[in-house]
């Protein structure tokens, strides 16, 4: 510390002297550059302000009384900085511990989302979802049971953030202690209803919609708890529809029946379900319509469903300048065969 | 135990003399301009406190010697509400006063050793040292 002081007095005399004598611009660049040493050694606005002093009057004899006192003044001054400076860094410290943080919680609640390719000869499955932030409110799942029933959720917590994520974990466990009701849309949501109900904050909510499609009679069966309306293609029409059923959403009121519904999905035909951050995104300023969204999906229909829901989270996200305002999930379910 | 000055705390003159003193004694121990500057706007701080927060209280400076080092030493005394939340008032970027002030995490900054006790309804005291190199 000593040392580098003594060097850092020398470095600072020779550019100060060499400034007075030649006025150059080259020598403030010096200074610039100095200065960024300076900070990188840990020097205080108030310790360049005495550095400053004590050089000058070894430079400059006999200085006026005056234009020492006035220092007192400067210096008392820059003290005030030199706290708000180091405030500052320590600012940045925690903001990097909690930055850290955040990306473990991140990397855990990824790990909550199902993973892996399902490749089967009936379906063809895909799905995006990308947070706003760090973290997500926003759950999918997909699994399949014994008898190649395949089931899909796209579920919504209202809010974003870490609280949102908390609950959507929820959510995961919730769905995990339910496995006999994977087949049975209405009665998972009733019993995720109970949970969600019991378990968090009376402004929370949480809106859902799942699904399953059993591959024998190419029947999906559905329910939602005030989701976001999915769409179903009919390939045979080349024509989309709003995939919509009743329901409250969860969290509000502890005993809600929901309606299951089901359709025929024909060879060619999917299923289209999405996160109200899908619809909400701002193109030109304005939300998407369903519509504008209907014609993207159109657009990329000949493609596999990974790659659709791929091409337009990009085409969504390009549109929106990289900044998605909510989080964003996408999930296409194709009848192969 | 050597020197040793109160002041008492009541109006922002009570301030400006604890500066005073601890500017007088900080340079008869020895240090230098930066760390005269840097005890008084300790010492302002902890005035300024007892001023806002108590009303009313105690600033004792004294000189200190430890394993042959010299140092100084401000203890702010008072009989004030006390602090609800310490760590709280030792975080960064938390000023109860709501203004742009050092707070008590500048001071800790600012001295070598920084101790504070406080009791709801009773009081706070707070003590801190700074040493000369």
């Amino acid at each position: 510390m000593e040392e580098t002081k003594i060097s850092m007095y020398q470095l600072y005399k020779d550019m100060l002297t060499s400034y007075l004598k030649s006025k150059s611009e080259h020598a403030l660049y010096h200074a610039q550059q100095f200065s960024k040493e300076m900070m990188e050694k840990d020097m205080s606005p108030e310790e360049t302000v005495s550095l400053h002093l004590s050089v000058f009057q070894e430079l400059a004899e006999d200085l006026p009384e005056e234009v020492v006192d006035s220092f007192d003044l400067l210096l008392e001054v820059m003290i005030g900085y030199g706290l708000a400076y180091r405030e500052h860094q320590s600012l940045r410290d925690r903001q990097q511990q909690l930055e850290s943080e955040l990306n473990v919680a991140a990397r855990m609640q990824q790990s909550l989302l199902p993973r892996g390719e399902i490749s089967l000869d009936s379906v063809d499955l895909g799905v995006i979802s990308v947070p706003a932030g760090k973290m997500s409110g926003d759950y999918y799942d997909y699994a399949l049971d014994e008898q190649e029933n395949i089931g899909v959720a796209v579920a919504d917590v209202i809010g974003k953030g870490i609280p949102a994520a908390m609950s959507m974990s929820m959510i995961k466990y919730a769905m995990d202690t339910l496995p006999e009701q994977r087949t049975r849309p209405a009665e998972l949501l009733e019993n995720l209803n109970r949970v969600v109900e019991r378990n968090i904050e009376s402004d929370m909510f949480i809106t859902m919609m799942y699904g399953f499609y059993d591959p024998r009679s190419h029947q999906f069966y559905y329910a939602s708890a005030g989701h976001e309306p999915g769409f179903v293609y009919d390939a045979h029409n080349d024509s989309f529809r709003s995939l919509e059923a009743k329901g409250l959403v969860l969290g509000v009121s502890p005993k809600v029946r929901y309606n299951e519904d089901h359709l025929k999905l024909e060879v060619g035909d999917f299923i289209v379900l999405l996160s109200d951050g899908v619809t909400e995104c701002r193109v030109d300023g304005e939300f998407i319509e369903r519509e504008q969204l209907v014609e993207m999906i159109r657009k990329y229909k000949h493609l596999s469903a990974q790659e659709i829901v791929d091409k337009i989270f990009l085409d969504l996200e390009k549109a929106q300048e990289f900044q998605l305002r909510d989080d964003f999930t996408l999930l296409i379910l194709r009848r192969k065969v | 135990m050597q020197v040793q000055t109160h002041v008492d705390i009541h109006s922002e003159w009570g301030i400006v003399a604890a500066r005073q003193a601890g500017r007088k004694l900080a340079r008869e121990i020895g240090f230098g301009s930066v760390d005269q500057a840097r005890i008084t706007t300790a010492i302002s701080e902890l005035a300024r406190n007892i001023y806002l927060y108590a009303n009313r209280g105690q600033i004792k400076i004294e000189e200190v010697t430890a394993s042959g080092k010299r140092g100084i030493k401000i203890i702010a005394v008072d009989e004030g509400p006390g602090i609800k939340d310490l760590r709280r008032v030792m975080e960064d970027g938390f000023t109860t006063s709501g203004g742009l002030g050092a707070g008590l995490p500048g001071v800790k900054r600012l001295m070598d050793d920084f101790n504070l006790h406080s009791e709801l309804n009773e009081g706070t005291t707070i003590t801190a040292t700074k040493w000369l190199r």
